[in-house]
C-alpha cells in the first residue's frame, strides 16, 4: 500500500584498463572484486552458494585455494568465480565481463539509494586497491550502460511481488509506465540507435537496446517487462519482479524517484487498483521515440486513442497513486511514500514547465545542461568527440575525475544523503531484512562462515563433519529484531548455530 | 542554455524609464549568470581527459544484461 517493499537493485559497471585498451574485461574485473575482497573480507573468504537448494552433505567439500589463489593466476575458467559477500549482505561479483554489485534486500526507496551508493564506493575502492596488484593496473570504473558502440550492460531492479498477483496484469500496468518513466529516470546519452550511428541527445542510456514487449531474455532481444522468476523465497507465495530496462542512476534523487514510484505503481497493481487502461500501441517503438526527444513534446498514443506524452503519461500514474494512497492509507501514510508523491509531482510539473529548472535533480538534465553549456560555450555539434566523453565522464565513479561528482561538488546537484550516511552503508546491513543475518555473521564469524547466499548462510564449525546450513528464505525474517540480540550475545559461530537449532 | 539567459535582457530593452534600476539588475543578474557557466566549464576542463577522439574511441565494452 506504500512504497515499502523487499527490494534491491544490481548495477554493472563499466569498465577500462588505463593505456590498455584491448586488456580483458573479465581479468581487470576480477581483478576489482579479488582486490576488494583480499582487503576487506578478513580471514576464510566466504563464497557465493550457488547450490541454494541442496540438503547439508551436498554443500560440503569447498576448494578453497581458488578463492585465494593470486588473480593474475586465475584462468578463464576460475574467474567467473570472483564472487563475494560483503559484512553490509550485499553482493560483489563479476559477470558478464563487469564487475557488478548488488545492493543488499531493503524496504524503502532511500534504503535503496543508501546501499546502491555505497556500491558505489565499494567500487571505487576496488578499482583503486587493484592499482596495488603486479602490473599495477590502472583501473577505471563507470556507472553507466553503454559505450555507443552497441555494447550494453545493465542496472536491475528487483521487487519481490505476490505470487497471486497474475503476471498479465503486471505487463498490462507496467509496460506504459516503463515506456514513460524513463523522463524522470534516464541517465541521458549522447548518440542514437545501438551503435550510436545517428548523433544526438537522448533521455534514456537503454531505451534503444529494448527489442520486445515481455521475455526472459536479458542481453539479447531484451524485453520491456522481464520474465525470470527465481523468487530467492517462498515461490508459493511470491515472484521477484526482475527490472531489466531502467538507466544506472548517479543522482540520488534519480534513482529514489525510480524505485519510489516504480514500488508504488507495484502495490496498486497488487491490490487491484487500477480499472484504467492506459496500454500504449507499439510500446518498444513508443519507448524510443519519447528517449529521443529531450524536448518532451514526443506523444505516444494509448488503446483507447488518446495521444500522451511521456509526462503526461507519468501523471496518469500520479494520479492513480494519490488517489491509491488517500484511499488505501489517508492520515497514516508514512513519510516517505508521501515524499515520493510530493516529490513525483514536482518532478512532473517542473517536466512540463521549464525542464531544465530539474539540472540539480535528475542525471539526464544535469548532463544535457552541461553539454549544453560546452555546445554554446564551444560551438560544437553533436559529433563532437568532446560531447561523447562529457557523456562517458558524467559516470566516471572517481571523485575528481566524474563529472557528476564535479558537479555535486560545485554544489549543483541535490543529494538525499550525506558522505557518512553512504561510507556506514558500505559495511553495515540493513536492519529490516535478512540481509541483516547474513551481514552480521559475516562481520563477526567469518572464519567460519564457508558460502552464504540471498537465501541460505552456510557454516563450517569446528569439529563438526558436515557444514551447517541455515537457511533464511523469508526476507523479512534475520532481521535486527529478529536476531540482533542473539548474534550480540553469542560470542562464536558455535554458539549461534545452537541457538538456532534450539 | 544561450537563449534563456538572452531572453531577460530583451524584455530589459521594452521597459519604460521608470524601470531603470530592475535593468540594471537584469544585467547584472545575466552576467553573474556567465560568470556562472564559465566557473564550472573551467573547472570541467580541468578534469576532463585531454585527448577526447582516442578516448571515445578506445571506449569499448562487452556487452552484459
Amino acid at each position: 500500500m506504500s512504497v515499502r517493499r523487499v527490494m534491491g537493485t544490481e548495477v554493472e559497471y563499466g569498465i577500462s584498463v588505463q593505456g590498455m585498451p584491448t586488456a580483458n574485461p573479465m581479468v581487470a574485473s576480477s581483478q576489482v572484486v579479488n582486490a576488494y575482497a583480499s582487503a576487506t573480507v578478513r580471514a576464510r573468504r566466504a563464497r557465493w552458494d550457488f547450490e541454494e537448494e541442496s540438503p547439508l552433505r551436498d554443500a560440503r567439500g569447498f576448494d578453497m585455494s581458488r578463492q585465494v589463489a593470486d588473480p593474475t593466476q586465475l584462468t578463464d575458467e576460475d574467474l567467473g568465480l570472483a564472487n563475494v559477500i560483503l559484512t553490509n549482505g550485499a553482493r560483489l561479483y563479476v559477470d558478464h565481463a563487469h564487475p557488478e554489485y548488488s545492493t543488499p534486500e531493503v524496504v524503502t526507496p532511500l534504503d535503496i539509494v543508501r546501499w546502491d551508493k555505497a556500491g558505489e564506493q565499494v567500487m571505487l575502492d576496488a578499482a583503486r586497491l587493484a592499482q596495488n596488484l603486479p602490473g599495477n593496473p590502472s583501473i577505471v570504473l563507470y556507472k553507466n550502460n553503454t559505450d555507443n558502440k552497441g555494447a550494453s550492460y545493465g542496472a536491475h531492479e528487483n521487487y519481490l511481488m505476490r505470487r497471486s498477483t497474475p503476471f498479465a496484469d503486471i505487463v498490462r500496468h507496467l509496460t506504459p509506465f516503463f515506456v514513460s518513466r524513463q523522463v524522470i529516470t534516464g541517465a541521458g546519452r549522447v548518440g542514437k540507435g545501438q551503435d550510436g550511428r545517428e548523433h544526438g541527445y537522448q533521455i534514456s542510456q537503454r531505451a534503444d537496446f529494448f527489442e520486445v514487449e515481455v521475455g526472459l531474455e536479458t542481453t539479447l532481444k531484451r524485453p520491456i517487462i522481464n520474465t525470470r522468476d527465481e523468487p530467492h523465497a517462498d515461490p508459493e507465495k511470491y515472484r521477484r519482479l526482475h527490472v531489466i530496462i531502467g538507466d544506472a542512476n548517479l543522482s540520488e534523487i534519480s534513482t529514489y524517484l525510480k524505485i519510489g514510484t516504480t514500488a508504488l505503481v507495484l502495490a496498486m497493481i497488487e491490490d487491484r487498483f487500477i480499472a484504467e487502461d492506459l496500454t500504449v500501441d507499439t510500446p518498444v517503438a513508443s519507448l524510443r521515440a519519447v528517449s529521443h526527444d529531450p524536448t518532451l513534446r514526443q506523444t505516444v498514443t494509448l488503446a483507447d486513442g488518446r495521444k500522451l506524452t511521456g509526462v503526461q503519461l507519468q501523471m496518469e500514474y500520479l494520479d492513480l497513486a494519490r488517489k491509491y494512497v488517500e484511499d488505501r492509507l489517508g492520515a497514516d501514510a508514512d513519510e516517505q511514500t508521501l515524499d515520493v508523491l510530493a516529490r513525483w509531482e514536482d518532478v512532473l510539473d517542473r517536466l512540463e514547465r521549464d525542464p531544465m529548472s530539474l539540472a540539480d535533480q535528475l542525471d539526464w538534465v544535469a548532463k544535457l545542461k552541461l553539454l549544453e553549456q560546452y555546445r554554446s560555450r564551444d560551438g560544437l555539434a553533436w559529433d563532437d568527440a568532446k560531447l561523447q566523453l562529457i557523456d562517458y565522464q558524467y559516470s566516471d565513479i572517481r571523485p575528481e575525475k566524474g563529472l557528476y561528482h564535479r558537479l555535486v561538488g560545485a554544489g549543483r546537484i541535490q543529494r538525499l544523503l550525506t558522505d557518512a550516511d553512504v561510507e556506514h552503508a558500505m559495511t553495515m546491513p540493513p536492519e529490516q531484512t535478512r540481509a541483516y543475518f547474513r551481514g552480521r555473521c559475516l562481520e563477526k564469524y567469518a572464519d567460519h562462515v564457508a558460502a552464504a547466499s540471498w537465501d541460505s548462510v552456510i557454516f563450517d564449525l569446528p569439529g563438526r563433519e558436515s557444514l551447517q546450513r541455515v537457511p533464511t528464505m523469508d526476507p523479512l525474517r534475520g532481521s535486527r529484531a529478529h536476531v540482533g540480540d542473539l548474534i550480540d550475545a553469542c560470542d562464536t559461530a558455535e554458539s549461534l548455530v545452537a541457538a538456532l537449532s534450539r | 542554455m544561450a537563449q534563456e539567459q538572452k531572453q531577460p535582457r530583451k524584455s530589459g530593452e521594452e521597459q519604460d524609464a521608470t524601470e531603470v534600476a530592475p535593468e540594471s539588475d537584469v544585467a547584472e543578474r545575466k552576467e553573474s549568470l556567465d560568470d556562472d557557466v564559465d566557473a564550472i566549464l573551467d573547472e570541467i576542463d580541468d578534469v576532463l581527459e585531454s585527448n577526447a577522439e582516442d578516448f571515445v574511441k578506445s571506449f569499448i565494452q562487452k556487452g552484459g544484461q
